[in-house]
């Protein structure tokens, strides 16, 4: 029993291992002073200093929080409102996968489609033609863990609510948005993330005003990875984590 | 008679090609407990989602008070309503849920502080009031809905199933407190219920209904003693049917079996009938000899036997009797250990105690 116990530990750090293995090699060598993978010669933070004076990784990072912020708000807002909408509806299988298919969609797919809409219509590409796309699967996923949330909320309440004199505008305000708060913020938390990495459409309708930041890494790698980029991944992988974090957290609250 | 509180006048409801309620009558007196008995899909619910405004008749009106409230949408009815499943709202205290619809009415400050302590003490939740509902027990989660929805001191209280989640024991109990609360607050209760027992023991007046439509109203005892139909007579609680024919004012006959004595009065001669008798008003006598001729009786062999305690059902054939008869003695009668499975004995009851109902 208790070898078997033993040969399971090792088998799971092994696992762990494997998974967290090369991130650690990564998050080590970029408080690495010599900031070659060969040697360790210290520790330093000097390469994190210096991704304060590369301006064009900045600019990025600015624009990435743009996009992130802004198609978090609207997918957010949308995402919500779907998700009541649907809860309204008698469930429709077709219904529900038309709605969550963008989740399940491959982004290049969604690029290259959304490449030719904005076309199309003669949408000039940037900043804006990004948050939309990110919007568009990011609606999908508030929707769906809105939408969960909902489907554990007891309706009798907003008869309750009605029956002791509230208007459904009050009783939207103060006994369903409450209840289903903490889903919405999980959604907005999963679409800030999702959007935060999104790489392939960000790229494929980027502008030259409009590089976001894993576009701009991209770029940078392509010269070679220097221990910049080691600073910079370990920073996106902290945002990464700790946002994916708190969306787990505030979901599984009980309703 | 007391003033009417609630008029239902010729009201209709139908789902799709299903007809919930089928132009429906009623009449609920103030500071009445009322019970709205009936099997499930019988439309009992419907019928208090209409009275507390969440579903529109088709046809008819709804009086409250004297005035009509078909149209009034449910949040300006001087109505309230405990659910089933309570619906408390999980995100606030037991003392904000109680005050929320006093807050809705726009109750302030020390009157709304006042009258929110009044309502938690009645319902001895002070203690809890900074509670959520998820840490409740199920008898204080029920207390507390019911202080909620009595606190707007509404005209009627409407109740679905009060008592539905609540395990048996506590069942009994606060079955009592609901009586005794409805006493102290003067409100009308109306409550709906599949549980003929809880009907009986809470309210003054039961009203069973089946397939949208009344049945019989009356007290408790109204429906148990006298009912007026095969449906309510073996809805509510258990009773023997022997199928029979009238030959005079005083006799009946029991094809196949011979004539016994009954109050036939109001039944024409030669008229098929149905024969009623509650198990509890059957006396069994051990022996071959038949009681007194002024008695109904059958003899019959013990078929078995249910000990509950209390008291004890016996089953007993009848040569000429599609189904046995059902006897309950209590669990005092002296003669309870004479009764062994196959024994002969003598059924025999009061013709008083006998209902005879049309066919």
């Amino acid at each position: 029993m208790s070898s078997h116990r033993g040969a399971l530990r090792v088998h799971v750090a092994l696992v762990y291992l494997f998974l967290y293995g090369p991130i650690a090699v990564l998050v080590g060598l970029s408080f690495n002073t010599s900031g070659l993978p060969t040697a360790w010669t210290g520790f330093s933070t000097q390469w994190y200093g210096e991704l304060l004076h590369n301006e064009a990784l900045l600019k990025s990072a600015r624009n990435t929080i743009i996009v992130a912020c802004a198609s978090t708000l609207i997918a957010t807002v949308l995402g919500t409102l779907l998700a009541l909408g649907l809860d309204r509806l008698r469930r429709s299988p077709v219904l529900d996968a038309v709605v969550f298919a963008p989740m399940i969609l491959p982004n290049i797919v969604l690029a290259i489609a959304l490449l030719s809409f904005f076309t199309a219509i003669r949408m000039t590409l940037g900043l804006h033609s990004i948050v939309i796309a990110h919007a568009v699967f990011n609606i999908a996923f508030v929707c769906a863990i809105v939408h969960t949330r909902l489907r554990h909320f007891d309706h009798t309440m907003i008869e309750a609510s009605i029956d002791l004199g509230a208007s459904e505008a009050t009783t939207f305000r103060r006994i369903v948005l409450p209840s289903i708060f903490p889903g919405i913020l999980a959604g907005a938390l999963v679409a800030f993330t999702l959007s935060f990495n999104e790489f392939i459409i960000a790229y494929v309708s980027r502008a030259p005003t409009s590089i976001t930041f894993p576009v701009e890494i991209y770029s940078m790698i392509r010269v070679g990875v220097t221990p910049e980029i080691n600073a910079v991944a370990t920073i996106v992988l902290g945002v990464s984590f700790t946002l994916i974090l708190l969306s787990q957290r505030l979901n599984r609250g009980t309703p | 008679m007391a003033r009417e509180i609630i008029g239902l006048h010729g009201v209709s409801k139908r789902f799709g090609s299903t007809v919930a309620i089928d132009k429906l009558s009623l009449s609920l007196r103030e500071n009445e407990f009322f019970a709205l008995l009936g099997p499930s899909g019988c439309g009992k619910t419907t019928l208090l989602r209409m009275i507390a405004g969440f579903e529109t008749p088709d046809t008819g009106t709804i009086l409250l008070d004297g005035d009509d409230m078909t149209q009034v949408p449910p949040n300006h009815r001087p109505i309230n309503m405990m659910f089933q499943s309570f619906a408390l709202f999980p995100h606030l205290t037991v003392r904000d849920n109680v005050a929320y619809g006093l807050r809705m009415e726009g109750v302030r400050g020390k009157a709304l502080r006042q009258r929110v302590d009044e309502a938690l003490e009645r319902v001895r939740m002070a203690d809890l009031a900074k509670r959520k509902p998820g840490q409740l027990s199920g008898g204080q989660q029920q207390r507390t809905a019911l202080a909620r929805s009595l606190i707007k001191q509404p005209k009627v209280l409407l109740l679905d199933e009060p008592l539905g989640a609540l395990d048996r024991k506590l069942r009994g109990q606060m079955q009592l407190e609901l009586k005794q609360l409805q006493h102290d607050v003067g409100i009308t209760f109306l409550v709906v219920t599949h549980d003929q027992e809880e009907a009986l023991v809470v309210a003054d007046r039961v009203a069973l209904l089946d397939e949208g439509r009344v049945r019989q109203v009356g007290t408790p005892a109204d429906l148990y003693e006298r009912p007026d139909s095969r449906f309510v007579a073996d809805f509510i609680g258990t009773m023997n049917f022997i199928e029979a024919r009238v030959v005079g004012p005083d006799t009946l006959e029991i094809p196949g079996i011979g004539e016994i004595p009954a109050v036939c009065v109001g039944h024409a001669e030669g008229a098929a009938v149905t024969l009623t008798v509650r198990p509890e008003r059957i006396d069994l006598i051990v022996g071959d000899r038949p009681p007194g001729e002024d008695l109904a009786a059958f003899q019959g062999t013990v078929q078995s036997i249910a000990y509950f305690g209390q008291d004890i059902a016996v089953h007993i054939a009848v040569d000429g009797l599609d189904q046995p008869l059902i006897a309950r003695l209590t669990g005092a009668h002296p003669m309870v250990g004479r009764f062994r499975q196959g024994a002969t004995l003598y059924c025999a009851w009061h013709p008083l105690h006998a209902r005879i109902l049309e066919k």
